[in-house]
């Protein structure tokens, strides 16, 4: 989101690179429109996802769809894959009015989609996953010596190294993320849809996917990218349409874009002060010391470092560094072979979660939803849950207590909600965020390990978070804070960690330290 | 095909050396241990039968031997249906009921002196085997349209059908004259298409069924691994979303696995109902839970999406190895229960500690 269009401004050296191509006229009149989408209208209970949306794709044409979390894009793309039913609208494909029911009918139509979350099925190898659904027969019975060479010829085709017989879930993602990629070619559709191709790939593997593009665009295809990659964006696409809350805002080649506007168009306003002033102040004490750190089953691997009172340090890397395995190993989820922890000088050991909580520790997890929240639990029961023993008078829960806490929890973390009886997965993400910090703080923790606390979170609610954090560390406490988002670390960090390969590959200064700084330790063991 | 097998085999083994080799003390001791708990099951195995071969050296004389196969064969079918349930990380416990279902109908058209349909005579045995198939594939049907469409679990929905079918034994075997009664007195055509000598080994005789078993066998085989429907169906257990917006038939999947499955009850029935020569309300009782037993004895996960045919039959052969040693050390049925609830407990904790991802 904004942070991501944040970081890919600062790493200025890698994004002049823009669509070269001028989308004039003439390249209008090349470029025919294959897939138009009209007057798009869905509502789920409560919510217009869709008010009035409408995209056209131009074959041979690579087109951006662009805004925040929740705007809309993935809502658009599933209606016309018939996932969800539109409530009206109209989506006219190749000169013919469509209404597919089912990604059946779409694939068959030449319409293929990459799925942002992986769709594969581990347990299967390379090539049953990718001819799943149409697989080829002879004499009814499926035909792998054929499955076999087409699988060959489209990997061939592609300059992809992979075995067709490999198992998924022996593959890295990165790999499986291509393969994904390789099933929608083979469909010979004349539209692709990539929704967020490049979350999981290296630089290198991007420069692939790009190629892959560039052949599918010069083949006449028409592909739908969505991204929150900027520079990615403004390299590969021909035209760039933003959406904000349910609504189209404006189309327009890449040209006529840059970065700066297409933010101003996805959040609707300008950013300036994103991240509150860091006002905490590093004491000389060090409260959490760290060494040689290595994982039992996690590449954790011979990590030391220091952490002092009322600091925020950061922890950088990329995907697979050891970054949340640090932190669960220093928490006691993930078993730890060797290392010792100190707090306050003194050894502890926290080989489960239960020790580290009573040690003063507090775990952020990085999913929210499937590790942090109760979903259908109240506001109550999240914020009570780590904290039941204080809350236990004669062996039975006192609920004035409990109400109490979470009276108290709502209003320190300013939690927008109708009640303590409302259920969290009814909140916003960055509601939800805030009460499970708010159950941490509960348990009046000296350490705060923060895995990833502000995905997929709104830009507004952020800053909030960062508020809170910059408090914590005001009141003398430690912060560990895990983030992908760079600019995030820079700005709300005192000292940032960065590491790569499960190893601790340097630590800097934030305030004196630059994204390609970080970004060159982050790739030093890779 | 086979030696490409061995080869990786091979490699496999060699692979896990190499990495021995190079492990320090503390993980050579962790990887030995590993490989000790993921084959705990096997090992159990190989030992009762070593203990009960020096306890009672009848046991592995041929008539013994010939036992344990022809009981393989006789609950085979059972769990190979089953299989394909639990591949879609679902289950099916109507599985003994629709086996008794379909034992007491073949009977029911397959005795000589019916009080069921008083004056018939015993058909031609393919008729009342197609009747039974059929009855069996319509409680599957219900079974897979019920988890396909209604989005319930298969244990919920297979705990209602196998009370629904268990009231239908009773009512069927109250028709006529019968009032419930045992029946027996088959129609020797049919014993003997069932239970007839295929090939004689010294004092054991082997039957026909045995041969049906090993047709039975390989059909699956070919199903599980040859058709789209079998690779649909891996898919579906492996990733259900994944073969959604692949463009598979999820709920037409579904419910072909149970009503294959239920095909499959309605062959044990009719196996058994000749071998047994009599059926009665009890018939097919608690089936399922030898052949869920033997499924994840045999590495069919109830993780789902894994799974092989051969697995399956190899946990069958090793049940009933077991259960026949047991019988040979004359140990009390009371206890064989026992003895059969906790190799469930051991081979599902043993199946699920393969997929645990360690942190």
């Amino acid at each position: 989101m904004a942070q991501d269009v944040k970081k890919a401004a600062g790493t200025k050296t890698a994004s002049p690179m823009k669509n070269p191509v001028i989308h004039d006229e003439k390249w209008k009149k090349d470029h025919p429109v294959i897939l138009q989408m009209k007057e798009i209208n869905k509502a789920f209970p409560g919510v217009k996802a869709l008010d009035g949306v409408s995209l056209d794709v131009r074959a041979g044409s690579v087109h951006a769809l662009m805004g925040e979390n929740g705007a809309g894009k993935s809502t658009l793309m599933k209606c016309l894959f018939g996932v969800y039913s539109k409530d009206d609208g109209t989506i006219v494909f190749d000169g013919k009015e469509v209404n597919y029911k089912n990604s059946k009918e779409a694939l068959e139509d030449g319409v293929a989609m990459v799925h942002q979350e992986l769709n594969q099925a581990l347990k299967r190898n390379v090539m049953d996953n990718i001819w799943l659904g149409r697989y080829p027969t002879k004499y009814g019975l499926v035909s792998e010596s054929k499955m076999l060479k087409d699988t060959k010829d489209v990997f061939a085709n592609l300059e992809i190294d992979v075995d067709p017989k490999t198992v998924m879930s022996t593959m890295p993602v990165a790999q499986r993320q291509m393969v994904e990629i390789a099933k929608a070619v083979s469909f010979n559709s004349k539209v692709i849809v990539f929704d967020e191709p490049t979350s999981s790939l290296t630089e290198e593997e991007v420069e692939h996917l790009f190629k892959i593009i560039n052949m599918l665009r010069d083949r006449g295809v028409a592909i739908i990218y969505i991204s929150h990659k900027m520079d990615e964006i403004l390299r590969i696409s021909d035209e760039i349409t933003v959406m904000r809350d349910g609504q189209w805002v404006a189309t327009e080649p890449v040209e006529d874009m840059d970065m700066n506007r297409i933010i101003k168009l996805m959040v609707g306003r300008e950013l300036t002060n994103r991240f509150p002033p860091k006002t905490n102040k590093v004491e000389k004490e060090v409260s959490l010391e760290v060494e040689g750190l290595t994982g039992m089953y996690s590449n954790l691997n011979d990590v030391s470092f220091k952490a002092h009172k009322g600091e925020i340090l950061g922890v950088a890397g990329l995907d697979g560094a050891g970054r949340t395995e640090l932190l669960e190993t220093i928490f006691g989820v993930a078993t730890r072979k060797e290392g010792t922890l100190k707090l306050h000088g003194k050894e502890i050991h926290n080989t489960h979660p239960k020790q580290a909580v009573k040690n003063g520790f507090a775990l952020l997890t990085e999913e929210r939803r499937a590790t942090g929240i109760f979903g259908i639990l109240d506001i109550m029961a999240n914020t009570a849950i780590a904290n039941l023993k204080n809350y236990t008078k004669g062996g039975l829960l006192s609920d004035a207590a409990m109400k109490k806490d979470t009276d108290w929890s709502i209003n320190a973390m300013h939690i927008k909600t109708p009640s303590q009886k409302t259920k969290i997965q009814s909140l916003s993400g960055g509601n939800q965020q805030k009460v499970i910090l708010g159950r941490w703080l509960l348990t009046n923790p000296e350490i705060l390990l923060l895995d990833e606390p502000t995905r997929g979170i709104d830009v507004g609610a952020k800053y909030e978070i960062y508020e809170l954090i910059s408090n914590l560390a005001n009141q003398g406490k430690t912060v560990m804070m895990v983030s992908s988002e760079m600019p995030e670390l820079l700005g709300v960090c005192n000292r940032i960690l960065v590491m790569s390969g499960g190893r601790l590959a340097g630590e800097v200064d934030a305030d004196n330290t630059s994204q390609e700084e970080i970004m060159t330790l982050a790739a030093k063991y890779v | 095909m086979p030696e490409i097998t061995q080869a990786k085999k091979r490699n496999r083994i060699q692979a896990w050396m190499d990495d021995y080799k190079a492990m320090n003390q503390k993980d050579k001791r962790r990887a030995i241990s590993n490989l000790l708990l993921n084959n705990a099951m096997y090992i159990i195995i190989l030992i009762a039968v070593i203990f009960i071969a020096i306890r009672e050296p009848k046991y592995m004389s041929v008539t013994s031997i010939v036992n344990i196969i022809t009981l393989t064969a006789a609950k085979l079918p059972i769990a190979l249906g089953i299989g394909g349930c639990i591949v879609l990380t679902g289950t099916d416990i109507s599985a003994g009921r629709m086996v008794g279902l379909a034992a007491v109908i073949i009977a029911s058209m397959s005795i000589t002196d019916n009080r069921i349909f008083p004056g018939l005579e015993p058909l031609p045995i393919i008729v009342p085997l197609l009747a039974a198939m059929a009855a069996c594939a319509c409680i599957g049907f219900v079974n897979g349209f019920s988890v396909a469409k209604f989005k319930l679990h298969p244990f919920i929905v297979t705990l209602a059908t196998q009370l629904i079918t268990y009231g239908l034994i009773l009512i069927y075997l109250k028709l006529g004259t019968n009032n419930g009664q045992t029946l027996s007195g088959f129609d020797p055509t049919y014993r003997e298409i069932v239970t007839g000598t295929l090939l004689t080994l010294g004092p054991a005789k082997i039957p026909f069924y045995v041969l049906y078993a090993i047709i039975l066998v390989f059909i699956m085989w070919v199903i599980w691994n040859k058709t789209t429907f079998g690779k649909n169906m891996f898919a579906v257990g492996s990733n259900e979303e994944a073969a959604t917006v692949s463009g598979v038939n999820v709920s037409r999947t579904i419910i072909m696995v149970f009503v294959l499955a239920a095909i499959m009850y309605s062959l044990t029935g009719f196996i058994d109902g000749a071998r047994i020569a009599s059926v009665n309300t009890n018939t097919g009782f608690n089936y399922e839970c030898d052949a869920i037993a033997a499924c994840v004895i045999g590495g069919v996960s109830f993780v789902g999406g894994t799974g092989r045919i051969s697995g399956i039959v190899i946990g069958v052969i090793l049940l009933q190895i077991i259960f026949t040693g047991l019988n040979y050390m004359a140990v009390d049925q009371n206890y064989l229960y026992i003895i059969k609830g906790i190799i469930i407990l051991v081979a599902c904790a043993i199946d699920m500690r393969k997929y645990l991802t360690k942190k």
